[in-house]
């Protein structure tokens, strides 16, 4: 606080900030992106490797041998399942059981609030199937879980037979300390999250299970296995969770090290990795794979079963078979022998997995970005808000030229101030209030009186509440003090500021990809925007950079990282189904991201617009 | 000057009542920001059911409010949410009457000393206005009901409120100058939560020069109406022991309620020093720095008296911020109660150095304890560290705060050339 207590050079420093805020706003925003997109340059990413001691230094030997058997299982569970038209669990019991399981069935049901396009469902009933193997090497006060999920069509088949193939395998091995819990589960997330509140025993969306007859130990970490052919050419990991959350480094350094070990070709985001880090199409390679994680990561939702493990302490992950035309080919022989060395490693484990980092950015699955190397980025940027608001806080305390007395000044004008300022905070709040709840309560009545479906009904209203907001709160001010003061609008601008600010930097800490996101849209209008820039362009501007925008942007984008461009018109589409996948994310599984969006970011953008019209 | 009180108790009171209604409520109470080990009604419902059981309610180590609290909630418990409220309501009406009479003795005293021209010419721009003054009380009361901080407490039925209900009561009883309801509330206040013993400082000093005794260690009468205060006070908060006694015929409190504020044996997180500090130590420095901790509130009692003898009104909104900042369970409820002084130093505002990076730290912080909070808890991914870091920052904002007021106040109390050079130093 040194420099902060010597009046002259405190003064010296509060007129250089404010006399070259400009300059280093833009120098802060500039440095903040480069630094962001240095963090794929992998001289500065750290590689990765195993923290955790007990899954270090063990050794382990893999012998899974019966991956013909497991494919004929899978082939039998496809016709039954064919049979039925749906899960066999009839079958899955009796098959289980004579794997020497305990095994026990799950029933659930859901309505959702308005019919999924995507997976066309509406009301949902399905039943798991788990079987757990007891440890015979411990007291059960801990599992482990693989899953695999039953989807319709010819999906996933082998999966299942792998899975039972396992069951099978691992019944007869006497090292187990861990209780292995054998998870079948229908409609994916929606089974998955019945199958999770059932076991925890919480209820936190409002969904009907039947209580589950049979439970392990605490469960310490979860695979959730997805395959659909018989021989695969890579493994994919899949990390991203609810709401943007990672298991631990660990997990994927786990799958890495065995990938390596057996032979596996592995990739993370779908992209192997490349050797050619110096040359400019490897950097692009490497930024384009740390996008997608950054992109997914942001949109808070699971991409993978495991996603709702996560939200209960338990590290989990989705492993998936990538059958591409490679010539290379690995055998279910070989993918059995990583999935008995995953296991068994993990079984070793002495404490939860929590030696290795939570917060990551992986640009590779052999390097990582941590916690305090792309937070910098998100940083530099946050500090704008600041400097901005200090220097709007320099012009609020000095007092206007031409009173002599500014105290009186500020004080005959305390009381209108603080209603010109309210006002626009609580009506852009009501805004984002309706923005959340109107959607879903008005589907009804927009079905009524509009010829569309639902869904569309739905989303269709998102967009005009949010459209409608543009037009409502601007200048309501002037009802309630008269004109807008020069006073009144720096005043809403600082308390915006410093809301964003808060806002920004609390959602970075949960969420780091979708802080940094709108950090990057919303920190140029919150810095820029006065009353006195041209209104139209800016307008402009402000539109684009709003957060609808920035989705639709980032839909676009996220095609094109993906290497699947789109045209416009189905750019629209994909991003109407975004809009009622956020919706229908939120109310399912409680993703916090359309709340997010809805009742804090687009008030607090609606508060920009406000001092863009004040007059 | 009614009517705008009445209507903010209304808006108060019905913010209130809205969120008793909604679905916040629940996952308030369960902040550790905004109830403690000591205050959490949750324990208080055990507290009762133990009572009404025919078993002490201290058996189980879960219930520690005192027993009054008890046997208060014993006929209120089905009028709990409107108790919260009235209590709110009494606060922020007792800290109005307060505020309006310290500031007509503040107004009489500056203007018999502008007629005896007392005043140099520089510093008349902090002499204050009447009209300025008239809105200090409003503010105050403002201040108090709608701090989101106060909000949050009353919303979670922390009972934090009433303990500061009772040093409010204190407050006005001392400004109005009743010697023997000032000591009696001082009491009930020390005996809810033995902290506010340090307040008897500034009471003496008020209570002192309102009877005109000057303090001199030396003169008979200061002694004499200083042993009359002990007297009251020492007689009433035996009385109040006792009666505890009688109601639940056994001692079982003392240790319960002052062994567990004194000793710290709860490490629940919370937005205090304490709780990170003793979890990490090794068991054999406990005692010490235990000692070391506790002994640090009460310090500050005797430098501060000395350097604020003139103003024990200030002398007192310091003393409930250090025991807001240093006890050894604070809530947010603790920190609304000084925060509702503010706008009587209103007009010093302009000299307090670092006000906005204070101000802007103090906002981030208490939006940020939610957030580790779940990241620690929930999300498994951050840990303790954290959340402590959050919790000292907060600290070292609210004390950077205290500490710039402070110097500010003596600055600004000191007259003439003092007075000049100190107010260069601070702007």
């Amino acid at each position: 606080m040194g420099l902060l207590s010597d009046p002259n050079r405190r003064r010296a420093l509060i007129s250089l900030l404010t006399r070259l805020n400009a300059p280093i706003c833009v120098v802060c925003y500039m440095a903040g992106v480069v630094w962001f997109m240095g963090l794929a340059f992998e001289p500065f990413t750290l590689r990765t490797y195993m923290s955790e001691n007990a899954m270090g230094s063990t050794m382990v030997e893999e012998r899974f041998p019966s991956g013909e058997r497991a494919l004929a299982t899978g082939r039998e569970f496809a016709a039954h399942k064919k049979k039925v038209g749906g899960m066999p669990v009839d079958w899955l019991v009796k098959t289980m059981q004579a794997r020497g399981l305990e095994v026990f069935t799950q029933t659930f049901s859901r309505t959702l609030p308005f019919p999924d396009e995507n997976k066309e469902r509406y009301m949902v009933k399905g039943t798991n199937v788990y079987g757990i193997l007891r440890a015979p090497r411990a007291p059960r006060t801990e599992a482990l879980v693989l899953s695999a999920p039953c989807t319709q069509g010819d999906h996933n088949n082998q999966a299942v037979g792998l899975l039972l193939g396992l069951a099978q395998y691992f019944r007869n091995q006497i090292y187990w300390a861990k209780d292995i819990i054998f998870l079948i589960n229908e409609h994916d997330l929606i089974g998955m999250q019945a199958w999770l509140e059932g076991y925890h025993h919480t209820n936190t969306t409002g969904m009907d299970w039947s209580p589950l007859q049979g439970r392990g130990g605490s469960i310490q970490a979860a695979l959730s296995l997805e395959l659909s052919s018989d021989v695969i050419t890579s493994m994919d990991l899949v990390l991203e969770g609810l709401n943007g959350q990672l298991p631990n480094l660990d997990l994927a350094n786990l799958f890495y090290a065995f990938c390596q070990k057996i032979g596996v070709l592995c990739t993370i985001q779908g992209k192997l990795q490349r050797n050619d880090w110096d040359s400019v199409s490897g950097y692009s390679h490497s930024v384009q794979t740390m996008m997608l994680m950054v992109m997914k990561q942001a949109s808070g939702r699971p991409w993978g079963d495991h996603g709702l493990f996560l939200r209960y302490h338990i590290e989990a992950a989705t492993i998936k078979g990538i059958n591409s035309f490679r010539q290379y080919k690995t055998d279910t022989n070989t993918i059995g022998r990583l999935l008995e060395g995953m296991y068994r490693k993990l079984n070793n484990l002495l404490e939860r997995l929590h030696q290795s980092y939570f917060f990551y950015l992986m640009p590779s699955l052999s390097h990582f970005v941590s916690i305090g190397y792309y937070m910098p980025a998100f940083g530099l940027l946050a500090v704008i808000l600041l400097l901005r608001a200090l220097d709007l806080w320099v012009q609020l305390a000095s007092p206007p030229p031409g009173t002599e007395d500014g105290v009186v000044d500020t004080e005959q004008m305390w009381s209108p101030d603080v209603l010109s300022v309210l006002t626009p905070l609580v009506i852009s709040h009501l805004t984002g209030v309706a923005l959340y709840y109107l959607p879903i309560h008005f589907q009804k009545m927009a079905l009524e009186h509009f010829p569309v479906s639902d869904t569309e009904a739905v989303v269709l209203t998102a967009i005009a509440v949010y459209t409608a907001g543009l037009a409502l709160p601007h200048n309501t001010h002037r009802f309630v003090s008269g004109e807008g003061t020069e006073h009144g609008w720096r005043v809403l601008k600082l308390v915006a500021v410093l809301y964003l600010a808060v806002l920004l930097g609390c959602t970075a800490l949960i969420n780091f990809s979708l802080g940094f996101i709108l950090a990057l849209t919303l920190v140029p209008v919150a810095a820029f925007v006065t009353p006195h820039v041209p209104k139209v362009p800016s307008a402009f501007v402000l539109v684009i950079l709003s957060p609808a925008c920035t989705l639709l942007f980032s839909v676009f984008f996220f095609q094109e990282l993906q290497e699947v461009p789109i045209s416009f018109q189905d750019g629209w589409v994909l991003y109407l189904s975004v809009i009622s996948q956020g919706i229908l994310d939120h109310s399912l599984y409680g993703s916090l991201v359309y709340p997010l969006i809805a009742l804090l970011v687009y008030p607090c953008w609606l508060l920009f617009w406000n001092i863009l019209f004040w007059e | 000057m009614a009517a705008p009180l009445t209507l903010l108790l209304i808006l108060a009171v019905t913010i209130r009542a809205a969120l008793y209604r909604s679905s916040l409520a629940d996952l308030i109470a369960e902040r550790v920001e905004v109830v403690s080990p000591l205050t959490a009604w949750k324990r208080v419902v055990e507290g009762l059911a133990l009572l009404d059981l025919g078993v002490s309610p201290y058996a189980g180590d879960v219930f520690h409010e005192t027993p009054l609290i008890i046997y208060l909630f014993h006929f209120l418990v089905d009028y709990a949410e409107i108790t919260f409220m009235v209590t709110d309501v009494i606060t922020a009406v007792a800290l109005y009457l307060a505020v309006k009479d310290y500031n007509k003795q503040v107004f009489r005293k500056q203007k018999y000393a502008l007629e005896a021209e007392r005043y140099p010419l520089d510093c008349l721009e902090l002499i204050r206005s009447p009209k300025e003054m008239y809105y200090i009380p409003l503010k105050v009361a403002m201040f108090y009901l709608l701090n989101p901080f106060t909000i949050l407490s009353c919303v979670a039925k922390s009972t934090c409120g009433l303990n500061n209900a009772v040093i409010a009561l204190f407050i006005l009883t001392t400004i109005k100058g009743n010697v023997l309801l000032s000591a009696i509330f001082l009491s009930l206040a020390t005996y809810q939560s033995i902290y506010p013993l340090t307040l008897c400082a500034p009471a003496l000093l008020y209570l002192t020069q309102r009877q005109y005794i000057p303090v001199n260690f030396r003169r008979f009468s200061f002694w004499w109406f200083v042993a009359q205060y002990a007297f009251m006070y020492l007689g009433s908060l035996f009385v109040m022991i006792c009666l505890s006694f009688f109601l639940l015929g056994s001692w079982d409190y003392l240790p319960s309620v002052y062994g567990f504020i004194l000793s710290v044996p709860d490490l629940t997180p919370n937005i205090g020093l304490f709780w990170y500090f003793f979890a990490e130590m090794f068991e054999h420095f406990r005692l010490f720095f235990l000692c070391v901790f506790q002994i640090n509130i009460f310090f500050y009692t005797i430098p501060l008296s000395i350097k604020l003898k003139e103003h024990p009104v200030f002398l007192i909104f310091m003393q409930l911020a250090v025991i807001s900042i240093f006890k050894s369970y604070p809530t947010v409820g603790d920190i609304a109660l000084y925060l509702a002084f503010l706008p009587v130093w209103s007009h010093l505002h302009r000299f307090l150095r670092n006000i906005f990076l204070v101000s802007c730290v103090l906002l981030a912080c208490s939006a940020l304890f939610p957030v580790l909070w779940h990241l620690w808890i929930y999300a498994g991914s951050a840990n303790s560290n954290f959340y402590y870091a959050i919790t000292l920052l907060f600290n070292v904002a609210q004390v950077g705060r205290t500490v710039t007021e402070t110097k500010v106040h003596l600055a600004a109390s000191v007259s003439g050339f003092v007075y000049r050079s100190c107010c260069l130093t601070v702007t």
